[in-house]
């Protein structure tokens, strides 16, 4: 997992660990690193939500280039 | 001869004709430099409408009273939208000038839409019909939209509540997807062209786009009914949700688009997830996590009896010692993870990990202690979970035991 892995990404991947560990054939090691992993995931989930700010940008056409200009929070 | 009479006074009293193209020219210079005649909105009702096998267009406007020519040129004949025929009420915009071939003052058409219910209803129609032909209308054709998009595409008016709102909603339920807005004109002739170069600008940007207007008249709503922009949003390469109008109202574009919503705040909400859903569905998941880590653990250790039996004595007490410090390991990391229900799975654990400790030098038995299991291997810790006659296994130096309760004293 990244720095800059999405909202999206580590959702599924603390899925994935919640399944994984429902499996019952998977070895002790493998199912604590599991755990482990899905605790972070858990946390950069909750990170990822709680810092969410909205950005709204407007898309501008000038001399036929196009480009985005951030807009004031309202 | 009178000597007045001089080659250069002749101007002065008799005015030097002027060529045709001269005159022309000043009058084709007189209208395109009157700023009341370049953009002109007029409203009339067509007639002698020929097309030119070029692609250009030629017809009259005219009223009660009046007439006027009108030219509409291939590229703008293109993307008009609808085809033109005789007595339809329209709305035009363009730039009047002089055809200096023919004399004849003209309008040079821009855009056209039609006006008044009836030239709508029959445009609407016709649009309808062909779109519907071709297929573009199937259910087959409307792709879902992305379960966590990134970016919002906004194609509406800068101005106005529908951008606000919009923005309102979609900062409420998810503030996690920026919202890219594209400006287009909403309403009137040049709609229609301004609504696709802003959503051919939007759709590489984004992962969804939400086109929108507020409620207004059938007049007002038209450039939704556009064919060119209902084919430019059936071609878009991200799904497109429609909200036009109000809920009653049914445009063209509507039909074409992957979703249509009510209302712009409906569609704001239709695009994306609900964060508070979210924490709650993350929420349920940690909980999850630990529950089963927890289970997971318990069923090991029950089972670490019969391990026991079948592995060499030091093998065991080596495997036994790694998992103690790997469940040492995660309780510790439990430990940081704060909220409560994580603190009881610590605890739960940090139980498993004593009682592992406790076990692993499989040397303590040397020293006279023994390991009790019921006769199904499962490890017996309480007095209380045993009934009198049920069998036992008791692991001691050397071996293992079969047993039977004989009697009990609780203390």
């Amino acid at each position: 997992m990244t720095q800059t892995s999405s909202f999206e990404e580590s959702l599924a991947a603390l899925e994935a660990k919640v399944e994984e560990l429902s499996r019952g054939d998977v070895p002790l090691d493998r199912a604590l690193a599991a755990f482990e992993e899905g605790v972070a995931l858990y946390r950069r989930c909750q990170e990822i939500l709680a810092r969410a700010e909205q950005r709204v940008m407007k898309l501008e056409e000038a001399s036929g280039a196009l480009s985005e200009t951030p807009l004031e929070s309202e | 001869m009178d000597a007045i009479l001089t080659s250069e006074a002749v101007p002065a009293l008799v005015p030097r004709a002027m060529s045709v193209t001269e005159l022309t020219r000043i009058l084709r210079d007189t209208l395109r430099s009157n700023p009341l005649l370049g953009r002109v909105l007029v409203r009339g009702e067509t007639g002698n409408v020929q097309a030119t096998a070029a692609g250009h267009v030629f017809f009259t406007l005219k009223d009660a009273n009046a007439e006027i020519a009108c030219v509409l040129f291939r590229e703008d004949a293109r993307s008009l939208g609808f085809s033109l025929g005789d007595g339809m009420e329209v709305v035009a915009s363009g730039d009047v000038d002089l055809y200096a071939r023919r004399g004849e003052v003209q309008i040079v058409i821009r855009a056209l839409s039609p006006a008044g219910v009836g030239a709508f209803w029959a445009a609407f129609q016709r649009t309808r019909r062909a779109l519907q032909e071709e297929g573009l209308f199937d259910g087959a054709r409307k792709r879902p939209l992305p379960a966590f998009p990134k970016r919002v595409g906004v194609v509406t008016s800068e101005g106005g509540a529908v951008v606000h709102d919009i923005r309102a909603v979609l900062r409420r339920r998810y503030p996690l997807a920026e919202v890219l807005l594209a400006p287009a004109l909403v309403q009137g002739p040049e709609a229609p062209t301004s609504l696709r170069n802003a959503l051919a600008a939007v759709q590489g940007r984004v992962d969804v786009v939400i086109l929108a207007r507020g409620g207004g008249s059938l007049e007002d709503l038209w450039c939704f009914n556009d064919e060119g922009l209902a084919r430019a949003v059936a071609a878009c390469p991200v799904p497109v949700v429609s909200a036009v109008g109000h809920e009653t109202d049914v445009t063209i574009v509507d039909f074409v688009a992957d979703l249509r919503a009510p209302t712009p705040s409906a569609a704001a909400e239709l695009v994306v997830p609900d964060a508070v859903q979210l924490r709650a569905h993350i929420e349920a998941l940690r909980i999850e996590l630990g529950r089963r880590m927890r289970d997971g653990l318990r069923e090991r250790w029950t089972g670490l009896a019969a391990l026991g039996e079948r592995t060499s004595p030091s093998g065991y007490r080596r495997e036994l010692a790694n998992q103690a410090a790997r469940v040492r390991t995660v309780g510790g990391l439990l430990l940081s993870a704060g909220p409560r229900e994580i603190l009881r799975c610590r605890e739960r654990m940090e139980a498993v990990g004593r009682r592992l400790d406790a076990l692993s030098p499989l040397a303590t038995l040397d020293r006279g202690y023994a390991i009790v299991a019921r006769g199904d291997g499962r490890l017996l810790t309480r007095a209380e979970d045993i009934s009198l006659g049920e069998a036992l296994r008791v692991r001691i130096r050397g071996g293992t035991l079969h047993a039977r309760v004989e009697g009990k004293e609780v203390t």
